[in-house]
């Protein structure tokens, strides 16, 4: 029998902004000693109250916004009761009842759409480190903001399931909510995955695999899910409804909590803060300068830029950023070569993270390459030149004249050296050669004219000199 | 209010509190005092008299404040043992008002733990005694801060008001109480119990004190989302024409006497030309069950971050985790806090929140209704605040519904985030206080507070 897999994904994604979601403490605790961005709020001492963060709101709009979502005008934070050392108030502030973000869809790059149920603003958790008697609570991340985006369970695949996961990490960086870094937390991914026989109406009992945090890895466990359950319902067994853990290095996930040890929450309206009301003109000013999204850049680029090509730049946003500042269709695609040539290939990585050459660079970058000006040899020198601190300030034709490569094209001197290279004795037999019908001495030449140019001649406008004048 | 002159000195006045806070130490009222500071204090608000610059509204006037309020480096108990050791870092938005203003904080006073309690004898410290009589109880949960006021060693307390807090031991001890608007003060350093019934207020002798400390209190404070835009400074007192009176209050589960004192003062009323007008209020007979489904929740919750792993006391028989939680809760906490967090947490429980909580939330609107509607037809309200004057220590220890039924006449003003204030009205055959309450519409604090003046 064959079985359809139906996937809804919940994804956390922290928020980028300056302090946390109820406190004025610095939200960014990137190499900061543990403990050290603790307010008293955070840590939950009597009598703190929560205060609510409007950038964190304003960065919930604009993610929500992202996904094509509504956004709710009245909204309502909810109280999510546990115990845990990293949960100092023993209760996690969420919007169980009310959430900010209502319905929208986010498209894939193939072009299926998957909606969104809704998406929520709430506090992270702390961080615990287990040792083998004891454990270490670190509260740096309490209360960051998160939106937790539910999908709805339109997905079918595990390609898809993947690709739905990093389209929303493009949208959250594009938007530039979130910093996006993956292998730090910033988005965090739980799918949800059940299989029922092709043609039934019905859903089959699902799971949860839990705090996925690489695109192969959602991409292994969708796919690890479907063969298990598959395997059971043939072997006439059921599935049970439990959350699993997912080990990346067996390439196996675990279950953890069946839905019978399944916590009870006790969710409660948040009496400390009260309703989120957001008025019209809020909205629109949390929207202000919105960025433009890859499905944009598509748009735009498409007949440009191949499409591969184009699905790799776009986990760049500052690329596409970049791509969309320049003049020409005819630059554009160049450069976007370039960048993905160059700037991605294995050993460059690390100057994606430099402050990119400026659009006018770019531009005459481009341009000289038209006019065959620059070889291609010669463009990548000069592009991988940018990146250079000094020369940040530079023009194009000044790098390109100091590195030496910029192609001689000017006909009456190119002749000249051509007809110097001709008058020499040790050319003498290829000339006579190349008119005998042997075409492939051509090569040498042009060889022969290089050297003489010291390497500065363009080879093509030299060849058809050279073929011109032994005609 | 006696504020520090050149001739009555700061000092003079500390002085004057801390001697009588010892002279009625077996009242068992302080849970800690400041002399040192306090009286540091004191002396720069002299030096400052002496040279001519200027002081606040409250300078050098000794005060005490509820030990759920927190003061920065000053340990704050919440009268509970799982709170053992705990120290403030910062100090709680009232009491940094009330300072600003010289106001002289000499010390904390005792509380049912965790304001849990209408008589002070849930608390880790023990009870504190009523100021007419030692074997009666002071009322609750804000009995050290009544007691204080009654016995004159300070000229004004805090209090926290959750279901009847203020108003209750206020009416016991013969002071003025005055439980604000919900959000009218910030709670902000204040250890919460119920945060959507909570609200901070005063006890005082006389009303004219209420409405000084109102000017300085009740303002906006960014660090509590959860309070008002400034309103109290500018509202006016409304004049009194007519005075509701709760057909539903008055039956034989009232005191005789307490009933007695209501009509008398009606009397008074008439004969001053104000109608008395009688209210239905069907409603109110579920106030108290409303009010044991939301409160038990919020307490629930907001006693969660009471689990030993970060301040306060920590269990030492346990060796996992679960034991931690499980031992520290059980040692740390009360009898009554666990009551209330075992009623809390059935009702917030999953199969359960639709049938108690929500259902709870609804009534309450409902209840805030009929306030609404009560007033339209009526100035303020005049009711009494409890069933009968001081009970007997112990009386009623053992038995929490009996206990519960104190608040029966309280409890609904607090779901309806409406003002109400305590007034004295006379005393019982065998001397024991009377109290009697003022109601009014949300943001009538002014109102309430000149009308007790006008019928003191």
């Amino acid at each position: 029998m064959k079985y359809i897999p139906t996937i809804g994904i919940e994804c956390h994604v922290q928020l980028a902004t300056k302090t946390k979601l109820f406190s004025e403490v610095d939200n960014d605790a990137r190499g900061k000693e543990p403990n050290s961005c603790v307010s008293p709020v955070d840590y939950a001492l009597p009598g703190m109250l929560p205060r609510l963060n409007g950038e964190a709101v304003r960065f919930a709009i604009r993610a929500g916004h992202a996904m094509n979502c509504v956004i709710n005008p009245k909204s309502r934070f909810d109280r999510k009761h546990y115990f845990y050392p990293d949960s100092p108030k023993g209760y996690q502030i969420t919007q169980f009842f009310h959430p900010i973000i209502g319905e929208g869809f986010v498209e894939l790059p193939n072009g299926t759409k998957i909606r969104i149920e809704h998406a929520h603003l709430e506090g992270d958790a702390g961080k615990l480190t287990h040792f083998s008697n004891y454990s270490l609570v670190d509260l740096n991340r309490v209360d960051t903001p998160l939106i937790e985006i539910v999908s709805m369970p339109d997905i079918h695949s595990a390609a898809d399931a993947r690709d739905y996961c990093k389209e929303l990490w493009r949208l959250m960086t594009f938007a530039k909510v979130s910093y996006g870094d993956l292998y730090n937390g910033n988005m965090r991914f739980d799918v949800n995955v059940s299989i029922a026989p092709e043609g039934s109406d019905k859903l089959g009992t699902r799971t949860e695999t839990k705090n996925l945090n690489s695109f192969r890895s959602i991409e292994r466990a969708v796919e690890y899910e479907i063969k298990r359950q598959t395997k059971l319902l043939e072997a006439g067994e059921t599935i049970r409804q439990e959350t699993r853990g997912w080990n990346d290095a067996t390439g196996e996930s675990t279950p953890q909590r069946s839905k019978e040890e399944a916590k009870d929450y006790r969710y409660m309206p948040e009496p400390d803060l009260p309703p989120l009301n957001l008025s019209e003109e809020f909205i629109n000013a949390a929207l202000e300068n919105f960025p433009l999204m890859p499905s944009d850049y598509r748009a735009k680029f498409t007949g440009i830029i191949p499409a591969d090509t184009l699905e790799v730049l776009l986990d760049h946003a500052n690329l596409v950023e970049k791509l969309a500042e320049l003049s020409s269709p005819s630059a554009i695609k160049r450069i976007a070569n370039l960048f993905a040539s160059v700037l991605l290939a294995e050993e460059n990585f690390s100057l994606l993270n430099d402050d990119l050459p400026s659009a006018t660079q770019l531009n005459d970058l481009a341009e000289m390459l038209d006019k065959n000006e620059l070889s291609s040899t010669g463009g990548k020198e000069v592009f991988i030149k940018f990146f250079d601190p000094e020369m940040h300030f530079k023009a194009t034709r000044e790098i390109a004249k100091e590195l030496g490569v910029v192609q001689e094209n000017d006909l009456g001197a190119l002749e000249a050296i051509v007809d110097a290279v001709l008058a020499k004795p040790e050319t003498q037999k290829a000339q006579e050669d190349y008119k005998n019908g042997e075409q492939k001495v051509i090569g040498f030449l042009v060889g022969q004219v290089m050297k003489e140019s010291h390497g500065k001649a363009n080879p093509s406008a030299v060849q058809e000199i050279l073929r011109k004048k032994l005609a | 209010m006696k504020t520090a002159n050149q001739n009555v000195t700061a000092t003079m006045l500390v002085n004057d509190a801390l001697k009588k806070a010892e002279f009625f130490k077996d009242y068992n009222i302080f849970t800690s005092l400041y002399k040192d500071a306090a009286l540091k204090k004191a002396a720069k608000i002299d030096e400052r008299i002496k040279n001519g610059e200027p002081v606040g509204r409250l300078a050098g006037v000794p005060f005490a404040a509820k030990d759920n309020f927190l003061v920065k480096d000053t340990i704050t108990t919440a009268s509970a043992h799982i709170l053992e050791p705990f120290e403030a870092p910062i100090t709680s938005t009232v009491v940094e008002q009330l300072e600003k203003e010289g106001a002289i904080l000499i010390g904390k006073v005792n509380l049912d733990a965790f304001a849990h309690g209408s008589s002070t004898e849930n608390s880790y410290f023990g009870p504190t005694l009523n100021a007419y009589d030692k074997e009666r109880v002071a009322g609750g949960s804000s009995g050290g801060s009544a007691v204080a006021v009654a016995l004159d060693i300070v000229e004004f307390t805090t209090g926290s008001d959750t279901g009847g807090s203020i108003r209750q031991p206020a009416s016991f001890n013969g002071v003025y109480g005055l439980k604000p608007t919900y959000g009218a003060t910030s709670r902000y350093g204040v250890v919460s119990m119920a945060s959507s019934l909570d609200v901070n207020g005063f006890f005082t002798k006389t009303p004219e004190d209420l409405d000084l400390l109102m000017s300085i209190c009740a303002h906006r404070d960014e660090k509590d989302l959860t309070t008002l835009p400034d309103f109290y400074e500018e509202s006016e007192a409304k004049p009194i024409k007519t005075v509701g009176i709760v057909k539903d209050f008055d039956n034989d589960a009232v005191d005789p006497e307490i009933r007695t004192a209501l009509k008398a003062k009606c009397e008074e009323l008439k004969k001053k030309g104000i109608d008395i007008v009688e209210l239905d209020m069907p409603t109110l007979k579920y106030a108290l069950a409303v009010y044991y489904i939301i409160q038990p929740a919020e307490v629930a919750s907001n006693l969660s971050r009471y689990d030993g792993i970060r301040y306060g006391f920590r269990s030492e028989n346990a060796t996992n985790l679960d034991d931690l939680y499980g031992n520290t809760r059980n040692e740390g906490f009360m009898k009554e806090n666990k009551r209330r967090i075992m009623i809390g947490n059935f009702v917030l429980s999953s199969g359960f929140y639709d049938a108690y909580f929500l259902k709870a939330a609804k009534a309450r609107t409902l209840l805030i209704e009929e306030y609404k509607k009560a007033f339209e037809k009526c100035d303020v309200i005049l009711a009494p605040v409890s069933p009968n004057p001081a009970f007997r220590l112990g009386e009623k220890v053992n038995d929490p519904v009996a206990m519960y039924m104190e608040d029966i006449m309280s409890v609904s003003i607090n779901l309806a985030g409406i003002p109400g204030l305590a007034i004295p009205a006379g005393k019982t055959a065998s001397g024991l206080p009377i109290g009697l309450q003022v109601l009014g519409p949300r943001r009538s604090d002014k109102t309430i507070i000149k009308f007790a003046e006008e019928i003191r």
